[in-house]
């Protein structure tokens, strides 16, 4: 197990001066997921909030090559890399025993929707990868448009709540079992605030032979609308209400590796957020209803294939 | 050794891919430059390419990959056409922003709507502010010639920029022609070993490659990826003249066809040229004097050159295969008739545009082309300076 006090006296691979929100999960994120390997490191960045507050040109928060192409093709670029890799070890001109890991990232609006297509595809192919999706449930970095990851009833910019409107009206997409669906060896889900957990989930992608996908929660006190300095307690919220359940699927195996001892409603995880404020009018309550019915449900169904 | 072979477009594409053996090849495949992705794949299946071949879930990700591989630092190509191209759209501008001289061989094929497969030039016209380097082949020969030039034009340090090198979808890309094969030794030498500029794949230099630009410096980094093209001129004809002394067979910016005397000339593009050039023999034994003018380079422009070629003429006809709504004329022509607007004197020059989604020109085309231009040049008038050939009206 690792012990916080080694993992931050290691060096830091995104570095302070980004542009980055006060109290925004993203940061913490990948300076976690970034220690989980000492290899040398290539990361290719979707379009969104982490490339674009690390970069403004000519200043740089990447202690670790990087590059951004666009916003829709980061698993794309990131496998267009591997093959360069594989194709020059191949021919003799990197040597037999160099080894670099091949890091994908984006957000939700990234990987979820835009990116959805070029994911699966490299997935499929099963190049020596790792994905990371930083999910702030929004298209964060152009002022908070829904995403397919925008749970229901939140009010986003293209889905705002109105007098004939509660909100989002579809239910969030499950982009993890999407990616279990690929066979593909490793797929987890994760959160900052169960930082040994992801940080072990990281390593074991960074380690997996072949593609591997993480989904961490990513919370977002500009989108969200909660008092900034609530994050790690919010994120524990979404594990305690099962709004966010943690597990993995190694080669096809499901393991929970969060069990709330006492199951919370929902309502928990809404309360805080100003994006759900609006479910608390009358006309709304089958909102709070639907959603409760909806994470109880889907709650049961991993329980089941954890048992398989 | 140097061989005959009968090859199509594709196949002499593909044969030339198998010779350079790139490091990264990927592709989507599709209509009509499918076979050139099923050769390479088949070429890796046996072993006769040392190169990684990716099969992506589209054209904008194979453009992806492309990017991802040459940043990573090594030599990359790709085939498409087409809604194949148009889906690239969005990459080709980011490869020739970050300097990456990926090369793709371009079957050139119309853009839906209506759907059609067939050849006309509407999909690299639809990409010609892209920043890519433009290169147009009239048959198999000069494709496989043009594919194997393309590494050396796009990859040298002074260019660094992606190079399109197209021909024409069916009517070059699956006509069979015999063709000179080079001898494959000669041609890996001739195109060389890659020089990698700023590798990803270097790790001992950490590197932020694609950051984002403001105000403050977009506009100063697009005028230096513009130098990179500006700088091509000199290379293209070094690289043309030097593979004319290894192969016999030397090009330059555009091939002038019976130039010397003519008065009226007619200015396209590929395939079509060589049905003009037949065209332009039988004027001539009619004594007419009229010739051709084929460019071949068509990013970047050639201007001075062209102009140069064309101040003389009392005529010109630029024929397209490709049409831009809306605007004065189509593509080459309105870069011919830029070209020439800085002579004192400048030759009446019209448009005509042909062969959409492939539609046949022939001979007797080319032979009313002819007249028309020798009707302007007899009374000084243009009656339509823009016009369809072999199109019911």
């Amino acid at each position: 197990m690792a012990k916080l006090k080694d993992l931050a006296a290691m060096e830091d691979r995104l570095v302070a001066g980004h542009g980055m929100c006060l109290g925004c999960g993203i940061p913490l994120i990948f300076r976690i997921v970034l220690r989980a390997t000492e290899d040398p490191l290539i990361i290719a960045n979707a379009t969104g909030c982490l490339e674009v507050c690390t970069t403004i040109f000519p200043r740089t928060s990447w202690n670790v090559t990087w590059i951004h192409s666009a916003f829709e093709n980061a698993a794309s670029t990131i496998a267009g890399v591997e093959s360069m890799y594989k194709a020059l070890k191949n021919k003799g001109r990197i040597p037999e025993d160099k080894k670099i890991k091949f890091l994908g990232v984006g957000g939700d609006g990234g990987t979820y929707d835009i990116g959805l297509q070029a994911l699966s595809g490299a997935m499929e192919r099963g190049h020596d990868i790792v994905y990371v999706c930083y999910d702030n449930n929004a298209y964060a970095n152009t002022g908070g448009q829904r995403s397919s990851a925008t749970p229901l009833g939140a009010s986003a910019t293209t889905s705002p709540e109105g007098t004939q409107s509660p909100g989002k009206l579809q239910r969030k997409k499950d982009l993890t079992k999407i990616l279990v669906a690929h066979n593909i060896p490793y797929v987890a889900q994760a959160s900052p605030n169960r930082w040994q957990d992801l940080y072990k989930k990281a390593q074991k992608a960074f380690e997996t032979e072949g593609p591997a996908f993480l989904n961490v929660l990513c919370f977002c006190p500009t989108e969200w609308k909660y008092d900034e300095s609530q994050g790690i307690r919010l994120a524990q919220t979404a594990l305690d209400t099962c709004v966010w359940p943690l597990y993995e699927v190694e080669n096809g195996k499901y393991k929970i590796n969060y069990i709330p001892k006492e199951k919370k409603p929902v309502l928990e995880w809404i309360k805080p957020q100003g994006r759900f404020r609006h479910l608390f009018k009358e006309e709304n309550a089958w909102v709070l209803e639907e959603y409760q019915k909806q994470v109880d449900e889907d709650w049961e169904e991993l329980n089941k294939l954890a048992k398989l | 050794m140097s061989t005959l072979k009968t090859l199509n477009g594709n196949q002499a594409i593909a044969e030339a891919v198998r010779q350079i053996d790139p490091d990264v090849m990927a592709a989507y495949p599709i209509t009509p430059s499918t076979a050139i992705v099923e050769t390479i794949a088949k070429f890796k299946a046996d072993g006769l390419i040392t190169g990684e071949f990716v099969c992506p879930e589209s054209e904008h990700s194979a453009m992806s990959v492309c990017i991802g591989a040459s940043s990573a630092g090594g030599r990359v190509m790709t085939a498409t056409a087409s809604q194949g191209l148009a889906l690239m759209w969005e990459m080709l501008y980011i490869a020739a922003g970050l300097r990456l001289p990926i090369v793709a061989a371009i079957v050139n094929r119309s853009l839906s709507a209506p759907i059609n497969i067939h050849g006309d030039h509407s999909d690299t016209m639809g990409a010609r502010d892209s920043g890519w380097i433009q290169i147009y082949s009239e048959n198999c020969q000069e494709a496989y010639d043009n594919f194997i030039q393309a590494f050396r034009i796009g990859e040298d340090l002074k260019v660094r920029t992606p190079v399109f090198v197209g021909l024409d979808g069916f009517i070059i890309s699956h006509s069979l022609e015999v063709i000179q094969v080079e001898d494959d030794a000669k041609v890996k030498k001739f195109v060389g070993e890659y020089k990698s500029v700023y590798p990803l794949l270097d790790t001992s230099r950490k590197m932020t490659v694609g950051p984002i630009d403001f105000t403050d410096y977009y506009f100063e980094h697009k005028r230096n990826q513009m130098e990179g093209i500006e700088n091509a001129p000199p290379v293209i004809e070094a690289v043309g003249k030097e593979f004319g002394q290894k192969f016999g067979r030397e090009y330059g910016f555009f091939e002038e066809y019976r130039m010397d005397d003519a008065e009226l000339c007619i200015v396209v593009m590929s395939s079509a040229a060589g049905t003009c050039k037949d065209a332009v023999d039988e004027l001539r034994s009619d004594g007419k004097r009229i010739g051709l003018l084929k460019p071949r380079i068509f990013r970047p422009f050639p201007h001075e050159k062209i102009a140069e070629a064309l101040k003389k003429m009392k005529a010109i006809a630029v024929l397209d295969r490709s049409s831009s709504p809306g605007a004065f004329g189509a593509p080459l022509f309105t870069e011919v008739r830029s070209a020439l607007y800085d002579y004192a004197e400048r030759p009446h020059i019209v448009n005509y545009v042909y062969g959409l989604g492939g539609r046949d020109i022939k001979v007797e085309h080319f032979k009313e082309v002819a007249l028309k231009l020798e009707k302007i040049a007899e009374t000084g008038k243009v009656e339509e300076i823009y016009g369809y050939i072999n199109l019911r009206e």
